[in-house]
């Protein structure tokens, strides 16, 4: 056993100095330090004691003691980035790109238009030992090996960044800084791109345009996780029918299911939150399915903050105190911090006993804690909240309206609110019904009337199904851990029965209801890295449970309105039928000596009088007098219309042939044309 | 109540719409209520009676619109056999008058279940007997004997029915079937048809002269309707061989009093004079049964005993008796327990010994 002298670096790695200054690689948190077991004794001797091995010295162990780094570590771990199984790893690297493509493109201020493509990949899947590969591609349900083609109309990128943002982790524009977007470390695309150089072997290929004067640039780069540093393999200048956007295309190890948390469902629901977008998917069987834009503005560009007091713990404050600019206490709080005025700065400095003129690098240990626990004891003021760009009422209805079948959709967005100093805003949405309601009146015409067999009609009856729940973290769909999530706590914790929906103890409630819930935050709090499940702070349920109460009242003002309606209109349908079979029998029983219509007529007279006359048909929008107008932020879809905040009819989110030139922005006034009816 | 032929009383119910319409009225059809609340014991004709209660069936009540639509779908099935002189089964009814509404998906009828206390409703509500209505129920029950019958023309001597017996038409009227002749000295009414079988392969009726019927099970209207007619017209005395459980107990009391559900047909079913023959209570001490024969009382045979004990007409003394002794030993028995002496003790000893001790309950 020899004794090898520390190395940080792996063996393979190209011995030439380090570069200082950008290269550091590695983040003080993530470089641990592991200790190896001792290479000791391997297997029993058969009754013989061996010689007992010599006892590790510190420096034999120190022979095995290196730096890990992140991406070595995440290689390892890459279940906490979302690929521990074959489905979600082709999910998780559709979303990191889509995520980014959003968010460059509203970096830009360029409304996103994303193009999703999924292949399968040649050379598909390991051979049984001995055999031939099969030669051509299997089917997309049977297939390991996808590639995906993610492309966008963002900003592009300059070309020294390429290689960066895609292939080396922990590196981005969004982690340090406090403004709501949907990627936070910068770990995402990388990690993709990591996961699918490791389970391929192929690397990841870029094309980015950033200017119409320039040519694009074509990229292909691996990550050597040893040193968490790109791999360019090729770099050139290429021919590009974009002005600019970027396209990066990804070779993985993967399974393409449909069904819930499936590509196809997330694709569904980001075009939901990110009504703004327009978004075609390719899927790996070859259909083309485009979910349109609804509306034609884009969010507001979100502010960029500075921290809130009360957002950060004791070794922040430390670490911000060694690099702040200013000299003074006082100073110090004033400008590094959001909503702390001279006024606010010298009470914390007199609670904490310092003088707000001491000079801040003076201030540690006891004067710092003491500083830090004023800081808690003042009220300051809450954090402003133009760092969140929520997604709006309006745009949450018509990304429901577009995408999801019912009679009801309404939508709450709540006034900002903070949990440990970061501001976030609770959004919520709701859809209900089977959709039925417009199509009744021709329903009654159309559907053939199949005659039910003895014995079926109780089975139809007998289907319950649970309420969707849709849960989104900055406009980003989460489709896994829904048990951890306080969405869910939340939503399962409401008592829907108050709003005339039936539910279980401990479930979520029963019937045709999409529930949409969406937390926008500088900060999003997730419970793991593979951003799946928002933690559970009780100001956060709080807001999300005030939230879904409203929205819920105003559901259970439409179900009780539509019971009472239908409940009507069952009764008489039910007479209308009956007296038809009625009048019928007492005419054979007559012999024919009976006049059926005026038997008929005159029994249906008395149904009219006695089911409430004129009243029903106003309640079912028969007759003269205006239906009742639909609450603000709802839509309402009767058989005669649909009421409300309809949004602008666009196409409907199936197959449809190659796509519209830029689609004329509707008139603001036409939009809001149906609301006073 | 309704008069006229069956028919006319049928086609009352049209004009009782057509009526009720005329008024700018709900139209509602009077329904004898059939519940045990709405029966009595009549000491005098020792008969269960329907009372006068009676619900309204109307059509422009949400709880009864469908029922009221059957009834009339029903009453007009009925009119038609009336006037085309067919006679059919319950099914059959259920099965004619079931459609689709227009429209829609709801069927006028979604099982028989449904549309069999319709046709009940209209018995009591027009006062027509079932067979009067000619709906047929199920042809259930064997007879072999001394009697002669006439069925549609045709005589049928029950001496020469062989060992399994003339079938018993579900319909027992005039003019249909009349009795010709009945010679023997009475009719003994069986539960079971393994019993039957017995006492018919032993030739027990020759020996015995008598006329032996069974219903297998609850026995069907036609068994009772035959058997009340034998007393009647021939008056001779009728016996029921139940088993000992408060099942038998109750077979008993149908044929005896009539039925709770259709009181109202006692007066041309019930046989008020029939004596209870066994097994009784007591028989498994008389005649030696072991107890391992027996079987246990369930808690629904204990709660149906102490129903049966509260009847009216269960209140003699001697009855009070031999339903508390089933209760006090716990146990029930059943015919067949009997084989367990002898194939044929049913035969050579049980009965003779009962006729000969003229031990039976009344």
């Amino acid at each position: 056993m020899s004794i090898r002298a520390p190395s940080k670096r792996a063996p393979a790695a190209p011995a030439r100095p380090r570069s200082t200054g950008g290269q550091r690689p590695v983040p003080p948190a993530k470089a641990a330090v592991v200790p190896v077991a001792s290479p000791a004794d391997s297997g029993g001797n058969g009754g013989v004691i061996p010689p007992a091995p010599p006892r590790p010295t510190a420096q034999m162990l120190a022979g095995k003691q290196r730096e890990i780094s992140v991406s070595e570590f995440f290689a390892k771990n890459r279940h906490l980035l979302g690929f521990d199984s074959h489905r979600k790893a082709l999910l998780t690297a559709v979303k990191e790109a889509v995520d980014n493509s959003l968010d460059a493109c509203e970096e830009g201020r360029i409304l996103p238009e994303i193009e999703v493509k999924i292949e399968v990949a040649n050379g598909n899947g390991e051979p049984p030992k001995g055999q031939l590969p099969i030669p051509g591609r299997p089917s997309a349900s049977q297939a390991e090996r996808f590639i995906v083609t993610v492309t966008d109309n963002g900003p592009g990128i300059v070309p020294d960044q390429i290689a960066k943002i895609f292939a080396k982790l922990l590196y981005g524009s969004k982690f340090h800084r406090l403004r709501m977007s949907r990627g936070q470390q910068g770990i995402g695309i990388s990690a993709a791109g990591l996961y699918g150089h490791l389970t391929t072997g192929k690397p990841v290929r870029v094309t980015s345009r950033y200017s119409e004067k320039k040519p694009a640039k074509y990229v292909e780069i691996f990550i050597d996780t040893a040193r968490n540093e790109p791999r360019v393999i090729a770099n050139r200048d290429v021919e590009w029918d974009r002005p600019h956007g970027t396209r990066v295309s990804i070779e993985l190890e993967g399974r393409y299911q449909k069904g819930r948390t499936s590509v196809d469902e997330f694709l569904e629901q980001a075009a939901i939150a990110n009504p703004h977008a327009r978004i075609v998917y390719l899927n790996p069987e070859g259909q083309r399915t485009l979910f349109d834009r609804q509306v034609e503005e884009l969010p507001p560009s979100p502010r960029e903050i500075r921290p809130h007091p009360y957002g950060i713990e004791l070794g922040v404050l430390l670490k911000m105190m060694q690099s702040t600019k200013s000299h003074w206490i006082g100073g110090f709080l004033c400008s590094d911090f959001s909503r702390v005025s001279p006024k606010v700065a010298q009470e914390i400095c007199q609670k904490a006993g310092l003088d707000p003129r001491a000079k801040v690098r003076t201030v540690h240990g006891d004067a710092a804690e003491r500083l830090y626990r004023a800081i808690q004891n003042t009220k300051i003021m809450n954090p402003p909240t133009d760092c969140l760009s929520p997604i709006g009422e309006k745009a949450v209805l018509a990304g429901l309206y577009k995408q999801i079948k019912g009679d009801f959709y309404t939508a709450v967005t709540r006034a900002p609110a903070v949990y440990r100093g970061n501001p976030f805003v609770i959004e919520v949405g709701l859809a209900y019904g089977t959709g039925q309601a417009a199509l009744a009146e021709s329903a009654v015409e159309q559907e053939e009337a199949v005659p039910v067999a003895e014995g079926e009609a109780k089975e139809k009856a007998g289907e319950v199904s649970l309420a969707r729940l849709m849960r989104f973290a900055n406009r980003v769909p989460l489709l896994y851990q829904p048990g951890a999530c306080a969405i869910t706590k939340a939503a399962v914790d409401t008592a829907w029965r108050n709003y005339g929906v039936s539910q279980s103890r401990g479930a979520l409630p029963q019937g045709p209801l999409v529930i949409f819930v969406h937390m926008a935050s500088v900060w999003v709090p997730f419970t793991s890295e593979s951003k799946e499940a928002i933690a559970d702070y009780d100001e956060i349920r709080k807001e999300i449970r005030l939230a879904l109460n409203e929205a819920g009242r105003r559901l259970s003002a439409f179900v009780r309105r539509r019971e009472r309606a239908q409940s009507e209109f069952k009764r008489r349908n039910v007479f209308e039928a009956y007296i038809e079979e009625v009048a019928a029998a007492c005419k054979r029983l007559k012999k024919g000596r009976l006049n059926e219509e005026d038997l008929k007529q005159r029994l249906q007279s008395i149904a009219k009088k006695l089911t409430g006359g004129e009243r029903t048909d106003e309640l079912l929008g028969k007759g003269e007098s205006a239906g009742p107008v639909a609450p603000e932020s709802t839509i309402i879809v009767t058989p005669d219309g649909v009421e409300g905040a309809v949004p602008a009819p666009s196409v409907p989110p199936e197959s449809v042939p190659p796509p519209a030139e830029a689609k004329p922005i509707p008139e603001k006034g036409a939009r809001h044309a149906h609301r006073h009816r | 109540m309704p008069t006229g032929t069956a028919e006319q009383r049928l086609v009352g119910l049209a004009d009782l719409v057509v009526e009720a319409a005329r008024k700018k009225r709900d139209p509602e059809i009077e329904i004898p209520v059939r519940a045990l609340s709405n029966v009595a014991f009549n000491p005098k004709k020792r008969i269960i009676e329907m009372k006068d209660a009676t619900q309204a069936r109307s059509l422009f009540n949400l709880g009864m619109a469908r029922k009221f639509m059957q009834t009339m779908l029903v009453a007009d099935a009925l009119a038609v056999l009336q006037r085309e002189k067919l006679t059919t089964s319950l099914r059959e009814i259920y099965y004619r008058t079931k459609h689709t509404l227009r429209d829609s998906t709801e069927n006028t009828f979604d099982a028989q279940d449904e549309s069999d206390p319709i046709i009940e409703d209209i018995e009591v509500a027009l006062a027509a007997l079932r067979e009067e209505l000619q709906v047929a129920a199920e042809g259930r029950g064997s007879i072999v004997g001394n009697v002669v019958l006439v069925d549609d023309g045709d005589a049928i001597d029950c001496t020469r029915a062989g060992k399994s017996g003339h079938t018993v038409p579900s319909i027992v009227e005039e003019p249909g079937i009349r009795i010709r002749k009945c010679a023997a000295d009475f009719v003994l009414l069986v539960e079971k048809a393994t019993q039957f079988n017995r006492l018919s392969e032993d030739k027990f009726w020759k020996r015995h002269n008598c006329v032996l019927v069974t219903g297998n099970g609850q026995p069907p209207r036609g068994v009772r309707r035959l058997c009340r007619r034998i007393h009647d017209e021939w008056k001779k005395p009728v016996y029921v061989l139940v088993d000992n459980d408060p099942w038998g107990y109750y077979i008993y009391s149908v044929v005896k009093q009539g039925s709770i559900n259709l009181a109202f047909e006692s007066q041309r079913m019930a046989i008020p004079d029939a004596k209870f023959i066994g097994l009784s209570s007591y028989d498994p001490e008389k005649h030696k049964l072991p107890r391992n024969v027996g079987i246990r009382l369930t808690d629904k045979d204990v709660s149906r005993a102490k129903e049966i004990l509260a009847y009216p007409w269960f209140q003699k003394k001697e009855w009070q008796r031999e339903i508390r002794n089933m209760l006090a030993s716990g146990l029930k028995f059943e015919l067949d327990a009997l084989a367990n002496k002898d194939f044929r003790y049913l035969t050579t000893d049980y009965l003779p010994r009962k006729l000969k001790e003229r031990d039976w309950l009344d």
